[in-house]
């Protein structure tokens, strides 16, 4: 079970995330995008996803990430990235619900370079009973 | 918008692995998979989200004119090994405000894999 404390919670990310060109190139090469100058829409997943599982398997939240089934995912990109961003994330849990024993955590991302928030990413992820 | 058909085989999914950094085993290990109750290896999710996202970015005339995307994992696709799947992608363009709200379908033979997949472009 989560920490019922760390509702409504923010938790900066450890890390911060020196965004190569060979990513972002690799990343849209998986779909086909020929253009790399900027990252493909859902890139940004591979920032906040390694960052997420860090901070919700820490000691603070206490999730078991083997039972964890990602739910919905949700986008809001306020400028693409590039190659040299130097990306942070926090992440706060927004609401929490349990339902049958599975437990429903809705977190927000927000990637920044600097003090530019650069985007703002929403999942729900799913704790298997 | 006009339909399009990506293909999913176990190549992709290794591939999209190593661009991500998501190792899950239910997405390359069939025996893994079957441990954990799966039929087989499943795609990640944000695979077909992002494939998507292709169908989107290159609708609106690029990634940059992507303002925000969003979808359920609703289903899982289910890739054997040594075939591909087809993901079968559409959509319904609405302006508004100058932008276009774009409501997306994805399937696979029929069974819809993402729900609510909407978009937010400028074109």
């Amino acid at each position: 079970m989560i920490n019922p404390d760390s509702v409504g919670r923010t938790y900066a990310g450890a890390k911060s995330t020196t965004i190569s060109q060979s990513e972002i190139t690799q990343f849209a090469a998986v779909f086909g995008e020929p253009n790399n100058s900027v990252a493909t829409p859902t890139f940004s997943i591979r920032v906040s996803l390694d960052q997420l599982q860090e901070i919700l398997t820490g000691p603070e939240v206490g999730i078991n990430w083997e039972r964890v089934v990602h739910g919905d995912q949700k986008f809001e990109i306020h400028r693409p990235i590039v190659a040299g961003d130097v990306l942070t994330c926090d992440a706060t849990i927004e609401t929490y619900r349990l339902a049958a024993g599975n437990e429903f955590i809705n977190v927000r991302s927000d990637l920044r370079n600097g003090d530019e928030l650069v985007c703002t990413n929403w999942c729900t992820i799913v704790v298997r009973a | 918008m006009q339909e399009r058909i990506f293909k999913i085989d176990r190549e992709l999914l290794k591939r999209y692995a190593d661009a991500s950094g998501d190792q899950n085993p239910i997405h390359q290990d069939e025996a893994f998979a079957k441990s954990v109750g799966l039929t087989n290896v499943i795609a990640h999710g944000m695979l077909t989200m992002g494939l998507v996202g292709q169908f989107v970015s290159d609708w609106a005339g690029g990634s940059s004119n992507v303002k925000e995307f969003s979808a359920r994992f609703t289903k899982p696709v289910v890739v054997p090994a040594n075939t591909s799947v087809e993901l079968v992608v559409n959509g319904v363009a609405t302006e508004e405000n100058g932008l276009f709200r774009l409501e997306l379908t994805a399937t696979v033979d029929g069974v819809k894999v993402l729900g609510m997949a909407k978009a937010l472009v400028k074109k």
